[in-house]
Parts: structure tokens; C-alpha cells; sequence
């Protein structure tokens, strides 16, 4: 093979391995969507594990610390306008369960700590908020918006999905029937 | 009595003004605009400076608050990263896919600087085995002769 016949093959390959990364890097940036599949197929997968610190105090917080409870797990973030509507429902909901083994589990993400304390103070909340400063745990359940919300069972399982704002009606129908399930 | 309060209140005045000046001349004095162009809105997946999200909004308003607490760039930087985390700095992770980012231009520099060394090399090589003008063989009388003959036609 002539030099200048191997020096085109170098290039080919070269930009033959570029394509191969731009298109690596498109597929790997799609949000990902086998809990959403598994739901569709009536599977409950495991929820990953997932350990923050606190958004208030110090130590970390995990979802294995709530094995045995009902987990409604709410991605938000203080500037997220949907959040804030969905806040006062969450919280009522986080109330009513409380005492039946159940609690909503909030995961504040992408936000400035004084903004997060400001809006539980504005909004009263009791339930323990979790923080993912930078949304790395995002990726585990395929978040990709705010607010999303998880619902686990008390065997840690994925029992429902809500990606947008939960309404009364989602958490009527998801949440009382995982409380009278056995773990 | 009077007079004393009021030298009282002259000097509290006075020296509370020079504390000011000399807190305001030692202040870093960042701006916005240039804190903005090196911050990303890592929801947006802009730089800030480009971004309208509401979670720019509340970032813009962090980084006021430093900058008027007197804060300098690189400790804002600092305290938006501890907040939003090292993706808010505007530079690529340096772990999974995004190590490519960095990968990728220090690959194609030691491939470009491999390519000029032995382009180099090459050249030099086929440079030697060309025989230096000094170890030229000398003519041979007939073709001396040949061209001397063409010189004298042209010449008339």
C-alpha cells in the first residue's frame, strides 16, 4: 500500500471514530426510560439506591432507611413554578400517610440552599428533603424535568411515576393501595 | 453639653464614613456580566449570561448577593459551585462520556505534532539522498562541448 494510500485510510478511520463519538454521545444524552417501560408492562424494578446529604443538618440521608415504608419521592427545586403548586398537596398527602408507613421524600435539586430553606418555610413542610446539589441522581430514574415523582412500595420497588406535577387523583390512586400492601 | 454631643456625632459620623470608604476601596468589585459569561445554568445547558430559566433568575440573584456582600470572582465561582456543583463552572466533567472533551483536542494535537515530526523526518530523508551541489560529478567533456554550442547560437 502506497503512503499516501495509508495516510487517507488514517484519516478515514480518525473520522470514522469522531462520527462514532458525536453519536455515542447523542445516544447516551437520551433521558432514560426502562422504569417507564417496566411500569408500562406492569413490572415494579427496584429502586436504585440513593444516598444524599440532608438539605438541612449534616450526616446523608438514604432510601434504604425507609425500606418497609410507602416512598413518594419528589424531585423539585424551588424556582420550578410547578413545584410550588404542587407543594401544599404533597404536603397534606405526607400528613394523611405519616402515621399509615408512609412519607414523602423530597429530593431538592439544582438549587440555591437558601432558596430550598425559604420555600419550606414558605410552604410549612414536615417531610425530610434530601438534596442532589448538581441532579446526579437524576439519571437513576430518568429524570429529566421538575417536578418528577417516584412512588415506591415498602419493598423498595417502583410502584408508579408521575413525570410533571402530581394531582390529587394520581395520589389517590397510587398511594392507598401500596399502604394496604404487606412488605 | 450640647456641644459635646454634637462633636460626639461629628466624630461617630466621620469615622463610620472613613470605615465605608476604606471597606468600599478594599471591596473586589465584581460585576455580573463578567461572572455571567464563565457560569453555566446547569438546567439550562447555557452559559448563564444566555439564559433566561427561572433557575438563571435565582442564580443571577445569588451571585448579586456576593458581589454585594463584597465577594470576589473566584470566591463567587467557588460558592456556585459548592451550591449547583462543578458542572456550574462552565468546564466539562471530567468523568464518563464528557472526558472526551478533553480526550479528544489532546489526541488530535499528539496526532497533529506525530504528523509534523515524521513529515520532518521525511523531508530530511529524501533531502540526503540528493547528492549536495558540491559532490556534483563533473561533466562530461561532449555534453560540456553540447551546451557550450547552444550558449554561443542563443547568444547570436
Amino acid at each position: 500500500m502506497s503512503r499516501r494510500a495509508s495516510a487517507a485510510l488514517a484519516v478515514i478511520a480518525l473520522l470514522a471514530a469522531l462520527i462514532a463519538l458525536l453519536g455515542y454521545g447523542v445516544m447516551s444524552s437520551q433521558p432514560d426510560r426502562a422504569v417507564d417501560d417496566a411500569l408500562a408492562a406492569g413490572e415494579r424494578q427496584p429502586a436504585p439506591s440513593l444516598t444524599l446529604p440532608p438539605l438541612r443538618g449534616d450526616g446523608s440521608g438514604s432510601l434504604s432507611d425507609y425500606h418497609g415504608e410507602v416512598v413518594v419521592l419528589n424531585y423539585w427545586a424551588s424556582w420550578c413554578e410547578p413545584c410550588r403548586e404542587e407543594s401544599p398537596l404533597l404536603q397534606r398527602w405526607h400528613r394523611r400517610i405519616a402515621p399509615r408507613g408512609g412519607t414523602v421524600l423530597g429530593i431538592d435539586t439544582r438549587d440555591v440552599t437558601s432558596d430550598a430553606e425559604a420555600f419550606i418555610r414558605e410552604f410549612g413542610l414536615t417531610y425530610p428533603v434530601l438534596r442532589d446539589r448538581d441532579g446526579r441522581t437524576q439519571s437513576k430514574f430518568g429524570v429529566v424535568g421538575y417536578p418528577e415523582t417516584i412512588v415506591l412500595d415498602r419493598r423498595g420497588r417502583i410502584a408508579a411515576l408521575r413525570r410533571g406535577p402530581v394531582d390529587e387523583e394520581f395520589l389517590r390512586r397510587t398511594v392507598p393501595p401500596l399502604l394496604e400492601e404487606r412488605s | 453639653m450640647s456641644r459635646l454631643l454634637a462633636t460626639g456625632l461629628a466624630s461617630a459620623i466621620i469615622a463610620s464614613l472613613v470605615v465605608a470608604t476604606a471597606a468600599w476601596a478594599s471591596c473586589p468589585k465584581a460585576t455580573l456580566a463578567d461572572i455571567e459569561d464563565e457560569v453555566m445554568c446547569p438546567v439550562c445547558g447555557v452559559p448563564l449570561g444566555l439564559a433566561e430559566a427561572p433557575q438563571a433568575e435565582r442564580e443571577r440573584a445569588f451571585i448579586r448577593g456576593m458581589i454585594d456582600r463584597c465577594r470576589s470572582k473566584q470566591e463567587i465561582k467557588r460558592a456556585l459551585a459548592a451550591e449547583l456543583g462543578p458542572s456550574v463552572l462552565a468546564l466539562p466533567e471530567d468523568e464518563g462520556f464528557n472526558v472526551a472533551a478533553y480526550l479528544v483536542p489532546a489526541l488530535a494535537i499528539l496526532g497533529l505534532a506525530l504528523g509534523l515530526v515524521t513529515r520532518q523526518r521525511e523531508r530530511r530523508r529524501s533531502g540526503s539522498d540528493h547528492p549536495a551541489l558540491g559532490d556534483t560529478p563533473p561533466l562530461d567533456p561532449a555534453d560540456l562541448a553540447r551546451v557550450d554550442a547552444e550558449l554561443e547560437s542563443r547568444k547570436r
